[in-house]
C-alpha cells in the first residue's frame, strides 16, 4: 500500500465529485432539509425528536455513501478505468482506502451542515458532547461506503446498484431503533437486529443522547461499527480483480 | 536491424477460454524490443484477449507470458507497461488534464509533463474540456495521452485509431514509430490494413489461433500478394482450403 497514491487517489475521486455541482448541493442540503421536515412534523413531542432526529443525523451520512459508493465504483468497473488502473501502481487497498478519505470527507461536510442545523435551529440536544455524535457520524458513513463497495461487485449496472438500497440498507434502518426501539421488537428480530452493524451506531448514539460524559459503552459500540467498516472494506478490495475473464 | 533482437514479449502456449469457450488455442510468439507489432485479425479473432492477457488483466488456462522478464501483470511491469484499452478508459466527470494529470501523477510524474502528452496527442486546444463531452477520437487520444506520460518501455494499444480521421490516424502512427525508434516495444491491435504495413512485425490472428508472424515484407513475398489485404485473404482461403 502506497500512501501517495492513496491520496492522488483520494484526490481525483473528490474532483469528480466537486465538479458536479448538484451532487453537491444535494449531499450538503438534503439531510438538514429532511431533519428540518421531520422536526416540524414531531413539533408536539420534542422528545421524540430528539431520540429520532439524532439517529438520521447518522442515518443519512450512511445511506448516501452506500448509494454513491456503489454507483461510483460499479463506473470504475464497467468504464474500464478499474482494468486500467489494475495496470497502474495502484494497489487495491490504495484505491479502496482512497474512496474512503474522498467519501468520508464529503459525509464530514453532510453532517457538519446537518448537524448545525440541527443542533442550532431545531433544538436537538444532547447530554453528551457534540464532537462524538460527529465522530459516530462519520465512522457510520463509513460504514455505508464500505457496504456500497462490497456490494458494488455483484451489481452489473446501475439500476441493480440501485436495487441494493433495499437489501442492504432499508432493512438496518428499520432494525436499528429508528422507527421502533430494538428492546422492544420480537425476540427473533432482537437477534437480528444485534446482527447488523448500524444498530451499534445507533447505540453509540444513545450513549451520547443519555450521557453528559463519554462512556466506555459508546467506545465499544463504536469500535464494533468500526470493526464492520475494516471487514467490509478488506471484502471490498477482495472484490476487485486484477485478472478477470 | 540487430541479428537476434532480445525479446520484449515472449508468450508460449498461452490458451484462453472464456464463458468456457476458447478464445486463444494455444499461442506463441517473440515480440522483439524496439519494434512495433501489429496485432490483426476480424472481429471476435480474440485480439482483445491477447493484449489483456499481456498485460496481465486476462485470466488464462494455460501458457506463459513474460514481459520483459516478468510475468504478465506482475509488480515490477505496472511501472514499465501502458494498457490503452479500446473503449477509453478516461474518468468522463473529469478535464482532459485532469485526466492524465492524474495517470501522471500515479506514476510520481507532474502537471507539466501531463500537459506535455496532451500536446503530443494534438489535445492542446482541449486540455480543460469534460472528458464526457468529447468526440469518440478525442477520447481515445485523451486515453492515449495517459499512457504517453508514463514513457512506458512496453505501450500495449488496443484499436488505437478506430474513429480517427487520416491526418490524426497519421501523426499517431508517426509517433508509435518515434517510439520504437526510441527504444520501446509497441503491440498495437488493428483491423485496418493499410495500417499494417506501418509495423516491423505482422500477427494474424483468427480463430484463436496466429495463421501468419512475420514481416509485411516477407508476408507478401510468400504469398505472392500485391498488398498485405490479398496477403491475408490468400492465408485464410489456403488454411480454409487445406481443412
Amino acid at each position: 500500500m502506497s500512501v501517495r497514491i492513496t491520496f492522488i487517489t483520494a484526490g481525483r475521486i473528490l474532483r469528480q465529485l466537486l465538479g458536479d455541482h448538484r451532487t453537491v448541493g444535494l449531499i450538503l442540503a438534503v439531510p438538514a432539509l429532511i431533519i428540518a421536515l421531520i422536526s416540524a412534523i414531531m413539533d408536539d413531542a420534542p422528545q421524540v425528536f430528539a431520540q429520532v432526529g439524532l439517529i438520521l443525523l447518522a442515518a443519512f451520512p450512511f445511506m448516501l455513501m452506500f448509494m454513491i459508493t456503489s454507483i461510483t465504483l460499479l463506473r470504475e468497473r464497467t468504464g474500464g478505468t478499474l482494468e486500467r488502473l489494475m495496470t497502474t501502481p495502484t494497489g487495491k487497498l490504495d484505491l479502496v482506502v482512497g474512496y474512503g478519505i474522498a467519501f468520508g470527507t464529503a459525509a464530514a461536510a453532510q453532517t457538519a451542515v446537518a448537524a448545525t442545523v440541527a443542533f442550532a435551529f431545531l433544538g436537538l440536544e444532547t447530554a453528551g458532547p457534540t464532537w462524538a455524535v460527529f465522530l459516530i457520524c462519520i465512522v457510520t458513513a463509513l460504514l455505508g461506503m464500505a457496504l456500497g463497495l462490497f456490494v458494488s461487485a455483484f451489481a452489473t449496472t446501475e439500476f441493480q446498484a440501485i436495487q441494493f438500497m433495499p437489501v442492504f440498507v432499508i432493512p438496518q434502518l428499520f432494525l436499528c431503533g429508528l422507527i421502533w426501539p430494538a428492546d422492544q421488537m420480537a425476540g427473533w428480530l432482537q437477534g437480528v437486529s444485534d446482527a447488523l452493524p448500524l444498530t451499534y451506531a445507533v447505540k453509540a448514539l444513545t450513549e451520547v443522547r443519555t450521557n453528559a460524559e463519554v462512556t466506555d459503552a459508546m467506545w465499544g459500540d463504536l469500535a464494533i461499527v468500526f470493526g464492520a467498516v475494516v471487514v467490509a472494506t478488506v471484502l471490498g478490495a477482495a472484490t476487485l480483480r486484477r485478472r478477470t475473464n | 536491424m540487430p541479428p537476434t533482437p532480445k525479446a520484449a514479449i515472449s508468450v508460449a502456449g498461452l490458451v484462453v477460454d472464456r464463458g468456457g469457450n476458447p478464445v486463444l488455442r494455444g499461442v506463441d510468439t517473440e515480440i522483439a524490443a524496439g519494434s512495433v507489432t501489429g496485432l490483426l485479425g476480424p472481429s471476435g479473432s480474440g485480439k482483445t484477449t491477447f493484449i489483456r492477457a499481456v498485460v496481465g488483466t486476462q485470466k488464462v488456462k494455460g501458457g506463459t507470458v513474460n514481459v520483459l522478464g516478468h510475468p504478465a501483470g506482475s509488480k515490477p511491469l505496472r511501472r514499465r507497461v501502458a494498457y490503452v484499452t479500446q473503449d477509453a478508459s478516461i474518468y468522463r466527470d473529469l478535464s482532459v488534464k485532469a485526466n492524465v494529470a492524474y495517470f501522471a501523477a500515479l506514476y510520481g510524474r507532474d502537471k507539466h509533463e501531463a500537459m506535455r502528452a496532451i500536446e503530443r496527442v494534438g489535445m492542446g486546444d482541449h486540455a480543460n474540456k469534460l472528458a464526457g463531452n468529447l468526440s469518440g477520437g478525442q477520447k481515445t487520444r485523451t486515453s492515449l495521452a495517459c499512457a504517453l506520460v508514463i514513457e512506458p518501455e512496453v505501450l500495449v494499444l488496443d484499436e488505437p485509431t478506430v474513429g480517427l480521421d487520416p491526418v490524426i490516424r497519421e501523426e499517431l502512427w508517426d509517433q508509435f514509430r518515434d517510439l520504437a525508434a526510441g527504444g520501446a516495444t509497441l503491440l498495437v491491435s488493428s483491423h485496418v490494413m493499410d495500417e499494417a504495413d506501418r509495423c516491423d512485425r505482422l500477427l494474424l490472428l483468427r480463430e484463436g489461433r496466429f495463421i501468419a508472424d512475420d514481416t509485411p515484407a516477407q508476408l507478401r513475398a510468400s504469398t505472392r500478394a500485391a498488398n498485405l489485404e490479398a496477403a491475408f485473404l490468400h492465408l485464410i482461403r489456403e488454411l480454409e482450403g487445406g481443412e
